[in-house]
């Protein structure tokens, strides 16, 4: 294709049109996280291994989703719109899953259809707002607001809450890169607000003691509450330097619920203490702002605003885990980006990471 | 470089691409604060606050700790224990406390048998736990296993002896398909169980009543706080809700009852079920033979398991809820009432037999059991001797939709919907049934030989039992049941003399002179009526029936016995029936099986 590039561009990766730096700093937040993993599934050789081939899988799917030219999103993206929303409709009733339907059985596979609302929805806005002058207007707004309310009710009558902020929070946060006027944003956070107690009402009986402990957790330290105590005594107990790999005591008493999926950081934090909080936030924030930084690079409108809020989604899960963990948020079920057990998140954040750097790859040799 | 939008407005990309470069930056500086403040907030709880919650790590060493609620007993009418918890004892081993397991294992193998199905579980069980929580190597220890494990416990660290109660069925084969058995949870049953409620308990219904009422036996799981040390163990309890033991279910069977059912059965493979008219209780419910529930509480040994599958007299089967037999002769009381319902025949109407039935305009011969026939007969004396002519030229007249219409009233073709899962509906052959079963018309021939049973016509002993009772009740009765008594419903509306007709002549069957069933007038205390069938096996000629056996074939050849029968004659209030397998002739086989058990529940003062 283009010489220029290819000679500025020296080395194994740009030709996958791989991002060596993003590369680079994904694989080593995974391998550390393969470790943390070893020590919060108890020395669970199998679990981790199972855990590394499907994190294997998601860098295969990231690799492929790099490749795709952006224009076939683009031109895509409605109807994979259309094929996951309609996914979400069939979860509601053919799922499966225990307490909340969450998972689509199609024989070879389970999988969880609201995983790829996450690439979806993004895709969707993305494709529709690159096709109006920017700032969005009223109807734009209205339009958009309507796409993301359809997945994020549907996933909210699972129920997954926490999924649900996850996809409205990077819808809105496409909204905010794409330039919404700030009046705009004042006027949708008042109506958030309004809207809260009508969310309240019609939350789950399970998912309303949870916020109810959050905001005391000392009224119920049996139940719902027993998951923030301990994991901040884990975290706390963790102090400058950790108890060092392996030595967690509180996930190993069993103090802590699945120390290896929703809580593992806590298992980080406790064996790591401050000084690994610090470095593997100084992970994340790299991958975020490196993230940010090619997204903001794209050639286009499309692409900018699809990458920007992939990364979002991903800073989200992050924030959302990370402030859950310590008590700062009530738990809502969301892992810990890349390296809590579990492989349809991982695959579709991946996935989300493919595009990035695909769009980015291509912002120079286009007419 | 600008384009002209959608709504004409001219679009700045330029401006565009700024604006958006302007978010990126305020996103930017959002995520930097978001995780700076993030950071200083486990800087509050790691740095700040460690002492606090290094202490509170260090003494908080606070556990849930899940307690198994006792299962609840089974007993009988009279409070008589069907199952049981026994205290038994159990090898376990806290892998995190044994230092060379294999060694451990090694050795305990050489103090108690351990089987490659025993270390195979433990495995199983030790790759899903926690190192400190202790795993089962063995249970059910007996007396010298426990003495010279004790013995050995100081070399031993991390085995313990641990005390429990585990289910027993102190009558072994007696209740074996009633009440069914528990056996080890497997990842089957936790599917549909609550994990919670589970999660201290090792054993579950896997069929019959202990299956059935699951949720009733199991009670509600306890929880306990204890306080531990570094390693898990327990050093004391803090707070402790108790576990809510599960009920006492009180089943309508009566013990003594089911024990002479069973004797009454003795060698031969079959079913019996007693049930009460008016309430639908089951009093005694037999599937001969049995099996010792007990082996299945601990794991049946493979040659165990393996000997009941091959047992020809298949004593894993079911034969009262999912044996499916011919009805045979017994069908002819509803056949009777049918063609007294219709106006086909009075108690009165005679017919001649001369030995054999022909359709018109066909040649084949329906044969009496009898070569050269009854001679005249009314309904009594064709009841009580059995007359395969007058049933057959009675189900002639009827026609197939009235027969069907009728046996349908009696709950043929239908599940009785008793609390056990498992059962099986049997078929009524209906001329929709055999379009959507062969896809072909209905022939008249097949009418006539639903006549006396024969044909398609499939019951099970628990079915037949029920219409049985439906008939005593004169229409009415209740679903059978084992524990909650169901409400009487009327199932069929006949005059009360039709109903008079067909009890005298299910009379004259045992106390008429030349009754099928005559020769066990004797020994009962009551008049009863009754009525005996035999089920083909084979495809013998159609002419054998209730007095001729065909005891000169092979056991495996021989025909099915039934009878079925209700007492006393004038208030029914337990209705039975009886499938004696390969027995040969309902008159000689399962007749005196019936007399015998109504003759013990009349004692008995049902």
């Amino acid at each position: 294709m283009n010489t220029l590039v290819s000679q500025r561009w020296s080395g194994l990766l740009p030709p996958l049109r791989l991002d060596p730096v993003l590369s680079a700093l994904l694989l080593a937040l995974i391998a550390f996280g393969l470790m943390v993993l070893y020590s919060a599934t108890e020395q669970n050789l199998g679990l981790v291994i199972r855990q590394g081939a499907r994190l294997g899988f998601g860098l295969g799917v990231m690799l492929v989703m790099a490749q795709i030219p952006p224009r076939y999103y683009q031109a895509w993206a409605p109807a994979l719109f259309v094929v996951a929303v309609l996914m979400l409709v069939a979860v509601l009733f053919f799922g499966v899953g225990r307490g909340a339907q969450r998972w689509l059985d199609i024989g070879l596979v389970r999988f969880q259809p609201s995983e790829g609302m996450k690439v979806a929805l993004p895709l969707m806005l993305a494709a529709l707002l690159a096709r109006r002058p920017l700032p969005p207007g009223w109807i734009d707004l209205g339009l958009c607001l309507g796409l993301i309310a359809l997945p994020v009710g549907l996933i909210v009558l699972q129920p997954d809450l926490g999924t649900a902020v996850l996809v409205a929070a990077s819808g809105v946060a496409l909204l905010f890169l794409a330039g919404l006027r700030w009046r705009l944003i004042v006027a949708m956070s008042g109506l958030v607000i309004a809207a809260l107690p009508v969310l309240w009402l019609n939350l789950h009986q399970y998912q309303r003691y949870r916020v109810m402990t959050f905001l005391n957790p000392e009224s119920d330290p049996l139940g719902q509450g027993w998951n923030i105590i301990q994991s901040k005594i884990a975290v706390g107990s963790g102090g400058l330097a950790g108890k060092g790999w392996t030595q967690s005591t509180q996930s190993h008493l069993e103090f802590l619920p699945e120390p290896h999926t929703d809580f593992i950081f806590s298992v980080l934090a406790e064996e790591f203490g401050f000084i690994g909080v610090v470095l593997v936030l100084a992970l994340y924030a790299a991958i975020v702002l490196r993230g940010l930084y090619l997204a903001s690079r794209c050639r286009d409108n499309f692409g900018r605003l699809l990458s920007g809020s992939l990364v979002m989604m991903f800073f989200f899960y992050l924030v959302v885990n990370v402030a859950m963990v310590s008590g700062l948020l009530p738990v809502v079920g969301v892992p810990l980006p890349l390296v809590s057990y579990g492989g349809t998140s991982a695959v579709s954040l991946l996935a989300g990471f493919g595009l990035v750097m695909g769009l980015h790859s291509r912002r120079r040799f286009m007419g | 470089m600008n384009t002209v939008g959608q709504f004409g407005r001219m679009r700045d990309e330029r401006a565009e691409q700024a604006l958006i470069e302007r978010r990126f930056r305020v996103v930017t500086v959002l995520v930097i604060v978001a995780l700076v403040l993030l950071g200083w907030r486990y800087g509050q709880l790691q740095l700040g606050a460690h002492e606090m919650y290094a202490a509170r790590s260090e003494e908080n060493r606070i556990r849930l700790r899940a307690l198994a609620p006792n299962r609840g007993l089974i007993l009988d009418r009279h409070g008589r224990v069907l199952a049981e918890n026994r205290p038994a004892y159990r090898l376990v081993i806290v892998p995190e406390r044994t230092p060379g397991l294999n060694e451990t294992l090694d050795h305990l193998a050489g103090l108690v048998e351990i089987s490659a199905e025993e270390l195979r579980r433990f495995e199983q069980q030790r790759q899903r736990s926690r190192r400190f929580e202790s795993i089962t190597l063995k249970s059910n220890l007996d007396d010298a296993q426990v003495a010279r494990l004790a013995v050995e416990r100081h070399r031993l660290p991390g085995v313990e002896i641990e005390p429990y109660l585990t289910r027993h069925y102190p009558h072994q084969g007696l209740l074996a398909h009633v009440l069914g058995y528990v056996g080890r949870i497997d990842t089957r049953d936790l599917e549909r169980l609550d994990r919670d409620q589970y999660r201290a308990t090792t054993h579950v219904g896997k069929t019959g009543i202990e299956r059935r009422y699951e949720t009733l036996l199991h009670g509600r799981s306890g929880l306990e706080r204890v306080e531990t040390n570094a390693l898990g163990r327990v050093l004391r309890v803090i707070e402790r809700t108790d576990p809510r033991p599960g009920q006492d279910l009180t089943l309508s069977l009566d013990l003594d009852l089911q024990r002479e059912a069973v004797a009454a059965l003795g060698d031969l493979a079959g079913a019996v079920v007693v049930l009460s008219v008016e309430t639908g209780e089951v009093l005694a419910l037999v599937s001969h033979p049995g099996f010792d529930p007990n082996f299945f509480v601990h794991g049946i040994s493979q040659a165990n398991y393996n000997a009941l599958l091959t047992d020809r007299r298949r004593p894993l089967f079911n034969r009262f809820l999912a044996g499916g037999y011919e009805p045979g002769s017994t069908i002819k009381p509803f056949i009777a009432l049918a063609g007294l319902d219709a106006g086909q025949i009075t108690p009165d109407t005679r017919i001649f037999s001369r030995g054999w039935f022909q359709l018109p305009g066909h040649s084949r011969r329906y044969r009496d059991w009898r070569r050269h026939g009854h001679g005249w007969v009314d309904l009594e004396l064709a009841m009580a001797e059995s007359v395969n002519v007058y049933f057959y030229q009675l189900a002639h007249d009827l026609g197939i939709d009235r027969i069907s219409r009728e046996l349908a009233l009696f709950g043929f073709g239908r599940a009785t919907g008793i609390d056990l899962y498992g059962e099986t509906g049997g078929v009524l052959p209906t001329r929709a049934w055999k379009r959507a079963t062969f896809g072909e018309p209905w022939f008249p021939g097949e009418t006539v030989i639903t006549g006396i049973g024969q044909g398609f016509t499939v019951v099970t002993p628990l079915q037949l039992a029920h219409a049985t009772a439906a008939l005593a009740g004169r229409g009415t009765t209740a679903p059978p049941r084992l524990l909650a008594v169901a409400e009487p419903a009327r199932m069929v509306v006949h005059d009360e003399a039709n109903w008079a007709a067909v009890f005298s002549a299910m009379a004259a069957v045992v106390h008429g002179p030349s009754g099928t069933a005559r020769a066990v007038a004797r020994q009962l205390p009551v008049k009863i009526a009754g009525k005996t069938g035999t089920a083909q096996v084979f495809g013998l000629p159609d002419d054998l029936d209730d007095e001729r056996d065909s005891e000169d074939l092979p056991e495996h050849l021989r025909n099915h016995a039934l009878f079925i029968g209700f007492a006393p004659l004038d208030e029914p209030r337990v209705a039975i029936s009886v499938v004696a397998e390969h027995g040969g002739g309902g008159a000689r086989v399962a007749a005196p099986v019936a007399a015998q058990v109504l003759k013990r529940a009349m004692e008995l003062g049902y």
